[in-house]
């Protein structure tokens, strides 16, 4: 089973996400599909690292899942804070992110 | 064995990835996110990376995703599906998608890479590859920069969302308000931070005025509460009458 195998697979999910970051409108899918892409670069890194039959990329894959957590956490908490405060959960009408 | 593995593994992840983007419900689109990932989790142990497949399972899908779960529970609105620019805007970002998916497609496999073209016969791995041994020893060697920074920010990711989930006047009602322990407890010689700082006396004070204001608070509002009740039966007896 060759790398490039792994590789094309990793294409076509970070085209899946792309397309789902342009076209849904809830934030807490949009951030969904952003974790799609995040995911597809991890297998991209995975499968070099195979080749390579080094450590390296597992380690920035594990990096990687950290920034993704992170980025999780304040996007979450970005939403639940607009619910609370009653503005529409849409990134359409969302104007602004101030106070 | 292992293409059969790679093709079941690879149709499951495209398949739960249209799911995520197709279902109407975001709950329904967070559980094939989790099925996503698992499939994922199947892609990364072929490739013999174990430990990042267990911490992809135990903390993307376990932790990550139970996040996502919760805060979706709790806002749950369901709203528009699609942006507002129409089916105009969809088709030039399918087609848009479809263009950035092609671009790397011929770059991972036209391009003749040296790695891609000679791939066929894969270095033998030692026995540690991608274990949590070999992991640990290259975060705590090579990478301990990146492992430092990574932890910063966790940190600041925590205080962020601590920050943003404060509660400020002016939001919703979040139902009855709830009596705690600590309304009926003074809390002047228990050690607070207050006391701690201002001193015991500026404490005891500080109480005081909190359980006074409180107590006024609550007369006002029976009083307002007779005033509506009674403006209420006037207004039925001037009816009646």
């Amino acid at each position: 089973m060759s790398v490039a195998w792994y590789l094309a697979l990793s294409a076509i999910l970070f085209a899946i996400g792309l397309f789902g970051v342009f076209v849904r409108r809830n934030p807490l899918v949009l951030l969904l599909c952003l974790e799609m892409l995040l995911g597809s670069c991890n297998l991209a890194l995975l499968a070099f690292d195979r080749y390579h039959a080094q450590g390296d990329g597992s380690i920035l894959a594990i990096i990687v899942m950290v920034v993704a957590a992170c980025e999780v956490t304040v996007g979450l908490g970005i939403v639940v804070a607009m619910y609370r405060r009653g503005h529409p959960i849409d990134v359409d009408k969302t104007r602004e992110l101030h106070g | 064995m292992t293409e059969v593995l790679f093709f079941l593994a690879a149709t499951l992840a495209i398949g739960s990835a249209i799911a995520v983007i197709a279902l109407k419900n975001p709950f329904n689109s967070v559980l094939a996110l989790v099925v996503h990932l698992a499939a994922l989790a199947i892609l990364f142990l072929l490739l013999h990376s174990e430990f990042v497949a267990v911490a992809q399972v135990v903390v993307y899908a376990g932790a990550v995703m139970v996040l996502y779960v919760f805060v979706s529970a709790y806002v749950g609105e369901e709203g528009e599906t699609w942006t507002s620019g129409g089916r105009l805007q969809r088709a030039l970002a399918l087609v848009l998608a479809g263009a950035v998916g092609v671009a790397l497609l011929i770059a991972v496999l036209g391009s003749g890479l040296r790695g891609l073209a000679d791939s066929d016969e894969l270095p033998t791995l030692e026995a540690g590859f991608g274990g949590a041994a070999e992991i640990g020893e290259l975060l705590l060697t090579r990478y301990l920069l990146a492992f430092e920074a990574a932890s910063l920010l966790l940190l600041a990711a925590a205080v962020g969302a601590v920050l943003l989930a404060r509660r400020r006047p002016g939001g919703i009602p979040e139902g009855p308000r709830v009596v705690a322990v600590t309304d009926l407890v003074p809390s002047a010689g228990t050690g607070s931070m207050t006391e701690g700082t201002r001193g015991t006396l500026a404490a005891r004070e500080m109480e005081r005025d909190r359980l006074a204001e409180r107590a006024k608070a609550a007369d006002e509002l029976a009083e307002r509460r007779v005033a509506e009740r009674l403006a209420a039966k006037r207004g039925k007896d001037g009816e009646s009458a």
